[in-house]
């Protein structure tokens, strides 16, 4: 008897093809994900040939809950947007929002928004860098990271009265001024700080283990990084020399002397290595700015009816109380153009964005946030692609995905 | 950063009426529905907008003095120069449909997928147009107008599962 080959079906010959490549779902528990994602992998052995991310897990409808809160409590929210750095959100939603009803700030604000912007960054990437370093084993440099970030929790205490979800801008200004104290600790920060930063690279940056681990891993080529969106650090790593502090000044930024940091090589040590020259700049932005403070008020002229007076202004005077009413009641408040503009940060994650429709009542029609994660999480699946499943949490952990942002 | 007029003389070259308005320095273009394609492709190709910042919906239901329903926004910007531009379309029930933009820009993907979760606006040509925050069964879309911030409903479209079939 002669044994004849079966011949299966063209579907399934197509299947049996494929049969050694097996599915592993990653998350949206996880400890690597950090925060409540899903992919799904298509694995040959340990190579993933396929990576199909799955979002929505934290989905909580910021937009439309935007349409429903007027524009100085909408703030509370974008604290939890990207809550590694709610400082620098609440910065882009008031620049967004100072943008359409067309209010300038005060020199002094500008610079408070300056630092608290700056600060967050450092806090941001701190953890970012120090995340990626716990997912590959360099567990110490996480802890010298955090450490450090405690430190600018400190100081965000003392200045707003809350460590994580600060809410500290205002339309027109900000919650109280900056004052002697929140300044004294930035300066120790930034005196203490930079031997921190010099020990955390001479860890990491020669680290046989890490480098071997992130060099080469995740390649984004300039050319998609463009097509693809990407912003900040990820763009900049893959050699897209575009800073919005730059190339489009806001606040105080043309003031200050600082580099835009990029790297040509777009691989995950390439956007650690970005990431960590930025604090570098940050420290010099934050230490510019500090000795350049303007004196003067921080909020816009509470007459002109732009900004909410100081608690002590609506107890103790008629005008403070008259303004306080003029803006919290609901059939009053700013005066809303009919109209709609776009006003982008450079948050420390890329470009933060916010377009808003005013319609002339004191709530957003729409108020749309261009989150940098969620462009930059659509370029996992290709830089995933051939690389082994360990490979994984590195590639995450360099694109810096915060899932509360992702989803909102 | 405002937009040069040469690019606003060129898409009025191409285009059958463009309607151009400046609001705090940002330059924003409407165009006709049938001519999205072909202002989308020039100004990717030689106008060089090589950046595609975002796109989103405005729900323009009850909105004062509006005579469209949905409102398309593209914000473009140019990487070499820093220009902005920001590209309109308006839409009207029923055809909510327009050419997707994933064959010029791949970062239109996800941000066109979420426009059809959120204003269920189909983009003809997309490679895999599927619901992305919301989950499958979902049935409505959420960020219209008409769509109430809290109620009833919703949760019935969602299937029971069982221990047995999970």
């Amino acid at each position: 008897m002669s044994l004849t080959p079966v011949e299966l079906p063209v579907a399934d010959r197509a299947e049996a093809e494929h049969d050694y490549v097996w599915t592993l779902n990653f998350g949206p528990q996880h400890p690597a994900t950090h925060t409540t994602l899903r992919i799904v992998l298509k694995l040959d052995g340990e190579r993933v040939v396929d990576a199909v991310p799955e979002i929505g897990y934290l989905h909580s409808g910021f937009e439309k809950i935007g349409e429903h809160l007027d524009y100085n409590q909408y703030v509370t929210v974008t604290d939890r947007m990207n809550y590694i750095s709610p400082m620098a959100n609440n910065v882009a939603w008031h620049g967004a929002v100072e943008k359409l009803l067309g209010i300038e700030l005060t020199p002094r604000c500008n610079y408070v928004r300056v630092i608290i912007a700056e600060l967050a960054r450092i806090s941001d990437h701190l953890l970012s860098c120090g995340a990626i370093g716990l997912d590959v084993g360099a567990f110490t440099f996480f802890l010298y990271a955090f450490y450090q970030r405690e430190v600018i929790y400190d100081i965000f205490e003392t200045l707003c009265g809350a460590r994580f979800t600060n809410s500290y801008t205002r339309v027109g200004g900000a919650m109280n001024d900056i004052n002697p104290l929140v300044i004294e600790k930035i300066r120790d920060f930034l005196k203490n700080f930079p031997r921190t930063l010099d020990d955390m690279e001479r860890l990491l940056n020669r680290n046989r283990i890490f480098v071997d681990r992130t060099k080469g891993v995740g390649l984004l080529s300039r050319q998609e990084a463009l097509n693809m969106s990407a912003s900040g650090p990820v763009a900049r790593a893959s050699g897209v020399t575009r800073d919005l502090r730059k190339d489009e000044p806001y606040l105080a930024y043309s003031d200050f002397d600082f580099q835009v940091c990029c790297a040509t090589a777009g691989d995950c040590f390439a956007r650690y290595l970005v990431r960590m020259d930025e604090i570098k700049e940050s420290l010099a932005i934050v230490h510019q700015a500090l000795e350049n403070l303007p004196s003067g008020p921080i909020n816009v002229g509470v007459d002109d009816r732009t900004a909410l007076p100081s608690k002590q202004q609506v107890y103790q005077t008629i005008e403070g109380t008259i303004t306080h009413f003029e803006l919290v009641m609901d059939n009053r408040g700013f005066e809303v153009p009919c109209d709609e503009s776009y006003m982008a940060t450079e948050a420390p994650n890329g470009e933060l964005g916010f377009y808003i429709v005013g319609d002339g009542s004191p709530v957003a029609y729409r108020a749309r946030c261009r989150p940098p994660s969620f462009l930059h999480f659509a370029l996992f699946p290709r830089l995933i692609r051939g690389h082994t499943l360990s490979d994984v949490v590195a590639v995450l952990g360099s694109l810096n995905i915060i899932a509360a942002e992702l989803d909102r | 950063m405002t937009t040069e007029s040469n690019a606003i003389d060129k898409l009025r070259s191409h285009c059958s009426s463009v309607e151009v308005t400046t609001f705090r320095d940002q330059t924003r273009v409407v165009v006709p529905r049938h001519e999205l394609a072909d202002a989308l492709a020039l100004l990717h190709g030689s106008l060089e907008f090589d950046l595609l910042i975002d796109i989103t919906c405005v729900d323009y239901l009850g909105y004062r003095g509006a005579t469209d329903r949905f409102g398309l926004v593209y914000l473009l910007s140019n990487s070499t120069t820093n220009e902005r531009i920001t590209l309109r379309v308006m839409l009207n029930e029923p055809d909510l449909s327009v050419v997707s933009a994933v064959s010029l820009w791949e970062g239109a993907d996800w941000l066109e997928r979420e426009v059809w979760d959120m204003f269920g606006i189909q983009f003809d040509g997309h490679p895999d147009l599927r619901r992305i925050l919301l989950p499958e069964e979902f049935s409505a879309h959420p960020l219209r107008k008409d769509y109430p911030l809290q109620g009833r409903g919703e949760r019935h479209n969602f299937p029971v599962l069982r221990r047995g079939e999970a």
